[in-house]
């Protein structure tokens, strides 16, 4: 399935990102992966459907697969206040900085990722991070859960409305929590 | 600084080793320098000069690529897929096209400033002369050119000088934007090296630029009490024909006020400005008012205010001209640099020209000579107000309510939200708009940068930002605020009481926010930055966009951070320096601190006074909005002096970061140039250039990179203080990296002691020492056996 940028100048290159034909897919990349972890921005706080905040779609979705997740900016506060530890506070910079080292052990000194999730960054800033990881982390896999498509990532959505991008939100966790 | 040409004609000269016939020998320019202090080791440095200072910066603060593009098209090899490890037809991988993309960006940026330099030099002396002395500040300020004596190792006392000083520039201009060409530099830490060469000569443009504005045209000269001037669409007074004056380069607007004052029409006739020529103008003429930083113009014009609008450079839209002629106001380009395709009229007789634009014969002119310019604009603006009467283009809100629901009616097709830098919720507010209400237009005012790229996108032809300015009218004809003129230099005096408080970490940093205005929410995040720093007593200083944007926020009793705060460079001191080519005051400052507080030797000395800034002067620049490869180049200048720059997110686009590993503690290492051992010195400071994700990550993040080696006991436990109480305020917790920046247990603030130690403990902290730090081994006094 092919896909445009959200923010349509943001032409990237020859190596674009995979549409996710259903959501039940992440959930199985997900599942397969052996060292994933999740990071979320400060957008997901301000993002809702109604009643229903997406930052406590991200705290079930993480409890479900016990995905390490790390608050970027200074959201870290929000997780607590609804009864979730993340593993850490690191900024954006500072992750992706990581991701890109072969030699860095993780949060948890077992060695590097190969999977990163991203949610809830500035479009636009999330596009350059997908793009430096794309180019100097050979080795990891980039999933991008946000609503639009993300061409530097691995895996992204196309452009979603807000209703189906919860919805695929919720599929996703019911297949994760699926042995 | 006197120089000599000299010229020596030999007919015919016999000595022992044979017969020289017609030799000639001329000698440009001998330079007599009377300045006691002895030349240091890189005076006029070339682009290797300084090179290994770089690799110890590059070596601790790695460039982080983010490329903004997979290929790379800058000749008929490419396009060339870079993806990944691949190398283009050149060679070239992509860390190295990555630092070369940003290169060339620092060389525009620098070309952009020292040309501005060079016009404005070359018209000073046309009009003053070329003796006319360089005075920034009396008796308060001896250390005229702190750039300038650090890279060159020259004393500019006249105009005149600074030709000289703008050769080399120009010269190393060249050869860093030679080395940009296909098939020259491959290494990305040498690109790195040439930026920060990129970013030191920038800074000497811009200061060479400044000072001689400062002298030549009386503007406040150091003067922390420079006065309070007008800023805000509220502000003009629409009774009059109204000047507007858009860009960098000040010459043309001082001739207007110069005409309007010989001519008795001083008072008749408004003049203001956007971007830095409106600071420079409230600088020479404080009645002048300022509209606003660059993402005011749009508006501004469209506003139908402006009866003549003059252009010099730099930041101007390209299309002023397409939409001054929507409103049938007339325009008058200065520069070379833009033309915009108007006839060269300098040459022809001022009634003449005056003529064709009063019966719009033509849309605009280009005036190369700024005296005239001055005539000409104020000339037309007198004839033609009464004929526009103020004509507009914004629309009613009947109107924009029908044309809304033409749009509604195409349905939802995002094209202008998708535009949109900051993702604007633009279809919602229209949609709105077609059922009756303005209100969600409105509220896009505050984050729309205005660049119109809405409406270039929109398929129905929407004039999307107009709409929004008419939602906001009630807003935009409020905005009535007051900013103090650009002060100028720091004054040696304030140097000598702040110096010490600084190095030793009492006061716990310099936070200058500068730059454009492409911010992600709106100008009132520096403001609030702003204040929140000035409140806590850090020395805060503002140039460009950002010292505008600064000003357009009240308190809750109605006054403006510029009201509230004293333009003194101390502590809980708000300082605006002045426009773009002002921000060497804020990097000459740090120089002065070493030269002047801590007495090291100035005089071409860069990479002692730089090894000093990096480990004690708690320095941090914040461009919040920085959007321009002039941007590119200012933050350079600032690292290549130890001083990390943090940007919002739109920084990100910048393509690359320099970022330290505060995990790697072998990268934390310094020498004590008392003993000559390597001690860890922590993280301090963290990075070199950094993006923020939000206010609260950057308001953390600058208490966090004010920390330096060599800050005292006392210091550092000032600096953890406002470090600790950021991150609990806006994250919510304690920092997760503290015993990184604990040397000893006298670092540790009194009232968190016991919360502390317990983390200490936990994460097995073992006490370090303070040392006398530095990473140059020939600065150290005394070496161990």
């Amino acid at each position: 399935m092919s896909a445009v940028p959200w923010q349509k100048a943001e032409i990237p290159g020859p190596k674009k990102a995979l549409v996710f034909a259903k959501p039940e897919v992440v959930a199985t990349k997900v599942k397969m992966a052996k060292r994933p972890i999740l990071i979320v921005g400060h957008e997901i706080v301000n993002t809702s459907l109604g009643e229903e905040k997406v930052i406590d779609y991200i705290i079930q979705m993480a409890k479900t697969v016990e995905i390490p997740v790390v608050a970027t900016a200074h959201i870290f506060g929000e997780f607590v206040k609804r009864g979730f530890q993340p593993a850490t506070w690191m900024s954006l910079m500072d992750i992706a900085n990581r991701l890109q080292d072969p030699e860095w052990k993780g949060l948890d000194g077992k060695g590097q990722y190969d999977l990163a999730l991203f949610v809830g960054i500035p479009y636009y800033m999330e596009w350059t991070i997908l793009s430096s990881l794309k180019h100097f982390s050979p080795d990891l896999t980039t999933i991008s859960l946000g609503r639009f498509y993300q061409p530097h990532a691995t895996c992204s959505f196309s452009n979603l409305s807000l209703e189906y991008w919860i919805e695929c939100l919720k599929v996703i966790i019911s297949e994760l929590g699926e042995k | 600084m006197p120089k000599k040409a000299a010229h020596l004609k030999i007919k015919e000269l016999k000595t022992d080793i044979g017969v020289l016939k017609n030799l000639e020998l001329s000698i440009g320019k001998i330079i007599e320098e009377r300045w006691e202090e002895p030349i240091g080791p890189t005076p006029f440095p070339s682009i290797t000069d300084l090179r290994e200072w770089d690799f110890k910066l590059l070596q601790r603060y790695k460039p982080f690529y983010m490329p903004f593009c997979d290929v790379c098209c800058l000749c008929t090899y490419g396009k060339c897929d870079l993806t990944g490890n691949k190398r283009g037809a050149c060679g070239i991988d992509m860390a190295a096209q990555q630092s070369r993309f940003y290169l060339l960006s620092c060389c525009i940026g620098a070309a952009a400033h020292a040309a501005h330099a060079r016009h404005l030099v070359e018209h000073l002396i046309e009009r003053y002369g070329r003796r006319f002395p360089i005075d920034v500040g009396g008796v308060t300020v001896e250390v005229e050119a702190p750039i300038t004596r650090l890279v060159c190792g020259i004393r500019p006392k006249t105009l005149g000088d600074l030709e000289d000083v703008l050769d080399y520039v120009e010269s190393q201009i060249t050869h860093l934007l030679s080395s940009t060409h296909t098939g020259q530099e491959g290494n990305n830490i040498d690109f790195e090296s040439k930026i920060l060469h990129a970013g030191m000569i920038d800074h000497v443009g811009m200061e060479i630029a400044d000072i001689a504005q400062i002298a030549a045209y009386d503007f406040p000269k150091a003067d922390p009490e420079a006065p309070l001037v007008d800023i805000g669409f509220g502000v003009i007074d629409l009774q009059k024909p109204v000047i507007a004056c858009i860009g960098h380069n000040v010459p043309p607007a001082v001739e207007i006020v110069n005409y309007l004052k010989t001519n008795g029409l001083y008072g008749k006739v408004e003049v203001c400005g956007l971007c830095c020529t409106a600071h420079d103008l409230t600088r020479r003429s404080p009645e002048a008012k300022i509209v606003g930083p660059i993402s005011w113009q749009l508006r501004f014009i469209r506003s139908g205010v402006p009866d003549i609008i003059v252009i010099d450079e730099q930041c101007v839209r390209v299309d002023s001209l397409i939409e001054a002629q929507k409103i049938k106001t007339p325009v008058i380009v200065t520069s070379n640099k833009i033309c915009l395709g108007l006839q060269n009229r300098t040459r022809d007789p001022v009634d003449k020209i005056v003529a064709d634009l009063e019966e719009a014969r033509v849309p605009g002119v280009l005036i190369l000579d700024p005296v005239k310019a001055g005539e000409v604009a104020v000339r037309t603006a007198v004839k033609v107000a009464p004929k526009r009467k103020k004509f507009k283009v914004i629309p009613d809100v009947s109107e924009i309510i029908e044309r809304a629901k033409k749009c509604a009616s195409i349905g939802e097709c995002n094209d202008c939200r998708r535009a949109c830098p900051n993702d604007l919720p633009i279809p919602e507010a229209m949609i709105e708009a077609a059922n009756g209400s303005l209100n969600k237009l409105a509220d896009l005012y505050e984050e729309c940068v205005g660049c119109a790229r809405c409406e270039s996108a929109c398929r129905a032809g929407m004039t999307i930002h107009s709409f929004i300015i008419k939602a906001a009218e009630k807003k935009l004809k409020e905005e009535k605020f007051k900013i103090r003129a650009g002060r100028g230099a720091v004054q040696d005096l304030e140097i000598r009481e702040v110096g010490a408080p600084i190095v030793l970490g009492e006061i716990p940093g310099v936070v200058a926010f500068v730059g454009c205005a492409n911010y992600p929410h709106g100008g009132k995040e520096v403001a609030e930055m702003c204040s929140e720093f000035a409140k806590r007593r850090y020395i805060v200083v503002a140039s460009g966009c950002s010292a505008m944007s600064i000003a357009m926020y009240k308190n809750g009793e109605g006054k403006t951070p510029y009201e509230i705060y004293p333009g003194d460079f101390k502590a809980g001191g708000l300082s605006n320096v002045g426009s773009c080519v002002s921000n060497p005051h804020i990097s000459g400052a740090a120089v002065k601190i070493a030269s002047i507080f801590a007495r090291r030797k100035l005089r071409a000395n860069y990479e002692e006074i730089a090894d000093y800034i990096l480990n004690r002067v708690g320095a941090v620049g914040v461009a919040w909005g920085a959007m321009s490869q002039k941007a590119t180049s200012i933050a350079s200048g600032f690292w290549r002096l130890g001083i990390p720059v943090i940007v919002g997110p739109h920084g990100s686009k910048y393509r690359r970061m320099l970022l330290g590993r505060k995990d790697h503690k072998d990268d934390w290492y310094a020498y004590d140039a008392r003993t000559g051992d390597r001690v860890y010195v922590g993280p301090a400071p963290e990075h070199l250039f950094y993006t923020a994700e939000t206010k609260e990550e950057a308001m953390v993040m600058i208490a966090k990179l004010c920390m330096r080696p060599n800050d005292t006991t006392k210091g550092r436990a000032i600096k953890l203080t406002n470090y600790i109480d950021l991150h609990k305020r806006l994250y919510g917790t304690m920092p997760d990296d503290i015993h990184l920046f604990v040397r000893t247990a006298a670092d540790i603030p009194i009232m968190m002691k016991e919360e502390i130690m317990k983390i200490l403990k936990k994460k097995k902290w073992k006490e370090g020492r303070v040392p006398d730090p530095t990473l140059l081994p020939r600065l150290i006094r005394k070496r161990k056996e």
